[in-house]
């Protein structure tokens, strides 16, 4: 038994969550989105290693799940919105989560990202038809 | 009968959301973004919908990984917005037309579309905040809605030929339903994203901007892509862009292209807004 290759496995820094990654990680998932509902949230800050135990997570991701290491939970298989759920009200953005990723600062992130976007007005000036301010 | 008024596109990301929270439409970042859906607003006001639908993916509040269709529509009566975890304040619930949304699941199981029928779907920021950057808040809109959700978060994913065929099969839908209802369907996500691993912050403001005219005019043209390739130029989460198939196949070839507007970059997207009027 052998997971299926995929083309987009060549696609350098990424990680495409797929069957591969949402099973090896299901648990960890499964706790992730219990955090939609706030009794569950506070029942995981009362005693987070219960929760986790709860939830079957074990080994180096309870580890990841104590520690608040998104990147390692991300590598591990977490899925990025369910992984937001812990993240976002701890203080790490989706932004943040990239930025650490790539070793630069989130202002860093930002600043590249708002690079990209410099010249849209003349790229839609090119264009027919666009609304352009 | 019902008829297909038009189509439109936009982004649903939570920013958008946050930004209309604590009315920052007018602030430098977010000016010239919002400044770009007055012609849409104006579009709307003119060809008011009785009903739209909205092709959103859900991003873990409806579906978990348990069990994650690659099409799910609304059958519902009623559909609420959840506290999804990070801080957005749900919002009231929106009205549905169960009768409609079974009518559609009919039409589209009869044209070999497979769908999962939903009598109980939970709506997030993909479905809700396109209707309040478009319709602004109301506990009471003057429309119903029907979600139709689309998987893009667990691969595989639907590629954009099959989204593209399913719109057309929902246009012959709606088509097909006797009662008079102006039907507006929006197509949101995407553009250009990447929100993971190394290569995060990708936006490709040129290959945004092709998706965009193409898909206005000639939509086949994405169909030209495999998945794997629209991720390796445009994000994994870039992917989200093939749910605009699913509206602009339920719209006739030739369109009327009312409105086109893109900014780059909102949050860590691309942005863009297509009004297609297809009276």
């Amino acid at each position: 038994m052998a997971w299926n290759k995929h083309d987009y496995d060549k696609i350098p820094g990424t990680y495409v969550f797929d069957g591969k990654r949402a099973h090896s990680a299901y648990n960890l998932n499964k706790l992730l989105y219990s955090f939609n509902e706030d009794a569950n949230r506070k029942e995981f800050d009362t005693d987070p290693a219960a929760y986790c135990d709860k939830f079957g997570v074990i080994g180096d991701q309870k580890t990841m799940i104590l520690t608040n290491d998104f990147l390692g939970m991300l590598s591990a298989g977490a899925n990025i919105y369910f992984m937001a759920k812990m993240a976002i009200p701890r203080g790490v953005s989706v932004q943040d989560a990239g930025a650490a990723m790539q070793g630069i600062t989130t202002e860093e992130f930002i600043n590249n990202l708002l690079e990209k976007g410099r010249d849209i007005d003349k790229k839609v000036a090119q264009r027919e038809g666009y609304w352009n301010g | 009968m019902a008829k297909t008024i038009g189509g439109i596109t936009t982004s649903h990301i939570p920013a958008v959301g946050n930004a209309i929270n604590n009315n920052l439409q007018q602030e430098p970042y977010w000016k010239r973004f919002f400044d770009g859906y007055g012609p849409a607003h104006a579009w709307i006001k003119d060809n008011p919908p009785d009903i739209v639908i909205v092709v959103y993916n859900d991003h873990g509040l409806n579906f978990f990984l348990d069990k994650v269709p690659t099409f799910a529509l609304g059958c519902a009566d009623n559909y609420y917005n959840a506290d999804e975890g990070w801080g957005l304040p749900p919002i009231p619930p929106f009205r549905g037309d169960a009768q409609f949304s079974w009518h559609l699941a009919e039409s589209l199981i009869a044209q070999e579309f497979d769908i999962c029928t939903c009598q109980e779907m939970k709506v997030d920021h993909g479905f809700v905040n396109p209707i309040r950057i478009l319709f602004g808040d109301s506990d009471n809109y003057p429309f119903e809605c029907i979600p139709l959700a689309v998987n893009t978060v667990q691969h595989p994913v639907p590629s954009a030929k099959r989204c593209l065929a399913l719109g057309r099969a929902l246009g012959k839908a709606i088509e097909s339903y006797g009662e008079d209802k102006r039907i507006l369907i929006l197509g949101t996500g995407g553009m250009s994203h990447q929100l993971q691993g190394e290569r995060a912050g990708i936006i490709d403001v040129d290959f945004d901007l092709e998706c965009m005219d193409q898909i206005a005019t000639n939509p086949e043209w994405m169909t030209q892509f495999s998945n794997d390739e629209i991720m390796r130029i445009a994000g994994t989460e870039g992917i989200e862009t093939i749910m605009w198939l699913v509206m602009r196949g339920a719209l006739k070839d030739n369109v009327n292209v009312v409105h086109k507007h893109y900014h780059a970059p909102i949050s860590n997207t691309g942005a863009g807004l297509l009004v297609l009027d297809n009276q």
